[in-house]
């Protein structure tokens, strides 16, 4: 009975009701967004790395691997590197970021080949000349490229020579001589990293030691799924900080939406609360009506919040493949559920309390 | 026969007899309205017999609705003793005086204080609810029926006419089996030939189950429902 009551206080002024789990389903989707759009970034960087073919990958000493600043390699590691027992090719690879979220790789096509394979054009070809830049599908799709065209990046001048499928290294694949000097990485020549395949994959373990042993630190050694597994959000504390941020934020308004939506709700029915309180309800009583209330705002703004959330990627991955890939967290929705719902019921703790604490008299002669 | 009598102080040490469904002994009131004292109650005596149909008839401003607050254990007195079903309520905790009204005390207002989102059926199970029942007494069908309103119960407050909204209010009041129905101008905003059938409702429910009803009042015609009459003035009992 008391969860008719409930329901049908909300029923009745479904407007409000409505707005505040609204307000809290746009908290859910913020951060089911937020955090899909993480981890499909760490997806994504995690599928470059797995499909460029690489054994193992050499990055500058014990540096982290989201360092953006680019160029930290000395070229003239790369002959010693390559001519070490069962390394069947090492490859160069400057990245240098560009448009926020994504990176132009420099490095030779024909030497990259021998590393992943032959490369599938989607239109075009591999580049003939050192201003000659290939992008990927999404990147063409989102930005209607096609080959021929000319785009600027890095206060220069590419002309587009071929599309090739996503997940190889970056969007942005341009010879290394030309980044390395648009990006004063030419002299002496310095690279992010260098790929290597080997001829027998099954010693990619060994290998790593003794290239780590031989190195001594200049470099650093990782193998492909060490590298890969780095790209969680545990292993980034700055992303940590910045989901917990937003988890404040999300509490914080969920808190304040129904705050206000209880509180209001409270001064209203003053009178209610004295009929209730006249027919034997205890404050208690009036306490739980007002958390259940709350409670089922912040599931109604969940449910919104993951239509919403849906909807988001949806829109995103339709207009904005290339800049932001958003993937669905399901891992999440618990975790926003509680969210939305530790901030409902701080928000109804003060209205709830008032409402329990109110004189039955004073309520039954308010007007 | 009248047993509202002015007898003094000393009367409010007497213990209850425990035969009065209500007794009151040197009741006062004060209200403290910024610097003026306000004596809404000066002193009542008042006993009122197991199914027994009682009218308090005063002005408006006597103190009526202050008694019956303090007997509806809403409000504690300033002094003075009562006793509801031999219980005394000075000895009871605010929780205490909270059970004592979901047990044994049934409210009429002047303004049905129905609740407004939820239907007749279900305002009348939520009092029955709140008192921790799990089903109507027996007989509360025929109740439903004389008081007329067995095909009104799935509408909202909104959708009922005053006289209905106050037999749904009355329904609500008898879901618990009060041992007394307080009732506060019951047909306060009733036209006459609602408030005639309320009266005749009460006066039906105190004859054939012996309801003991105690209903406040600022008009005789209306009092002259009950067995017996007394009249309040300025917060003192006088015998009608
Ligand atoms: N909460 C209150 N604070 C101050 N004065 C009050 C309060 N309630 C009632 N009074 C005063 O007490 C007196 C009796 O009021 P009440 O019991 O409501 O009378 P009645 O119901 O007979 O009209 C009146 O003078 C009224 O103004
Ligand atoms: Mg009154």
């Amino acid at each position: 009975m008391i969860n008719k009551l409930v329901l049908e206080n909300l029923k009745a002024r479904w407007v409000r009701t409505f707005l505040s789990a609204l307000v809290v389903g746009v908290q859910v989707m913020s951060i089911l967004t937020l955090i899909g759009l993480s981890d499909g970034l760490l997806e994504q960087s995690a599928n470059r790395a797995k499909g460029s073919g690489a054994d193992i990958f050499l990055k500058p000493g014990a540096q982290n691997t989201f360092s953006l600043s680019s160029g930290q390699v000395l070229q003239k590691f790369v002959p010693l590197v390559a001519k070490q027992p069962h390394v069947a090719a090492a490859v160069p690879v400057l990245i240098v970021p560009v448009q926020v979220v994504t990176s132009m790789n420099g490095v030779d096509l024909t030497e990259l080949e021998r590393v992943t394979g032959r490369i599938r054009f989607l239109e075009g070809g591999p580049p003939k000349g050192l201003d000659d830049l290939l992008v990927d599908e999404y990147y063409a799709k989102q930005n209607k490229v096609r080959v021929g065209r000319t785009v600027r990046m890095l206060n220069h001048d590419w002309r587009v020579c071929g599309v090739i499928p996503a997940g190889l290294l970056g969007r942005f694949i341009v010879p290394l001589q030309r980044l390395q000097q648009l990006t004063g990485n030419a002299e002496p020549a310095r690279i992010s990293q260098i790929l290597i395949k080997l001829d027998d994959p099954a010693l990619v373990n060994q290998e790593v030691e003794y290239l780590n042993q031989l190195l001594k630190g200049n470099l650093q050694a990782i193998s492909m799924s060490a590298f890969v597994s780095q790209f969680s959000m545990n292993s980034i504390p700055e992303l940590k900080a910045f989901v917990g941020v937003i988890t404040v934020i999300s509490v914080v308004v969920g808190f304040l939406v129904v705050f206000l939506s209880m509180y209001t709700a409270v001064v209203e029915r003053t009178r209610e609360i004295g009929i209730l309180k006249a027919l034997g309800a205890k404050p208690l009583t009036i306490l739980d009506i007002l958390v259940r209330e709350a409670i089922i705002l912040a599931i109604l703004g969940w449910i919104i919040g993951l239509g919403l959330s849906f909807a988001a990627k949806t829109i995103v991955m339709t207009f904005l493949p290339a800049s932001l890939p958003v993937v669905t967290v399901p891992d999440w929705w618990p975790i926003a559920a509680a969210i939305a719902i530790v901030g409902a019921l701080l928000g109804a703790v003060y209205p709830g309390l008032k409402a329990a604490r109110q004189d039955a008299i004073e309520a039954l002669a308010y007007e | 026969m009248s047993s509202a009598t002015k007898t003094g102080a000393m009367v409010s040490a007497e213990k209850s007899s425990g035969l009065e469904m209500i007794r009151v002994r040197g009741l006062t009131k004060t209200y403290h309205a910024g610097d003026v004292d306000v004596h809404a109650l000066r002193g009542v005596d008042l006993d009122v017999a197991r199914g027994e149909f009682l009218a308090i008839i005063g002005p408006s401003g006597s103190g009526k609705s202050t008694l019956f607050n303090i007997l509806g254990g809403l409000t504690p007195p300033t002094d003075g003793q009562v006793w509801i079903d031999g219980v005394d309520l000075r000895g009871l905790s605010e929780s205490q005086r909270t059970e004592m009204r979901q047990r044994k005390i049934g409210f009429v207002f002047q303004k049905y204080n129905l609740l407004p989102t939820l239907t007749a059926r279900d305002n009348i199970a939520l009092a029955q609810n709140l008192s921790h029942r799990n089903a109507p007494p027996p007989g509360f069908d025929e109740i439903l029926q004389m008081l007329g309103i067995k095909d009104r119960l799935g509408r909202r407050p909104r959708a009922l006419s005053g006289g209905e909204q106050q037999r749904v209010a009355i329904a609500r009041a008898l879901v618990t089996q009060p041992a007394i129905l307080l009732a506060d101008e019951p047909t306060g905003n009733l036209d006459t030939e609602n408030s005639v059938a309320v009266l005749n409702i009460l006066r039906d429910l105190n004859m054939r189950n012996r309801q003991t009803i105690l209903m406040i009042t600022h008009n005789p015609e209306a009092a002259a429902y009950a067995d017996r009459i007394v009249a309040i003035r300025d917060g003192e009992m006088h015998d009608a």
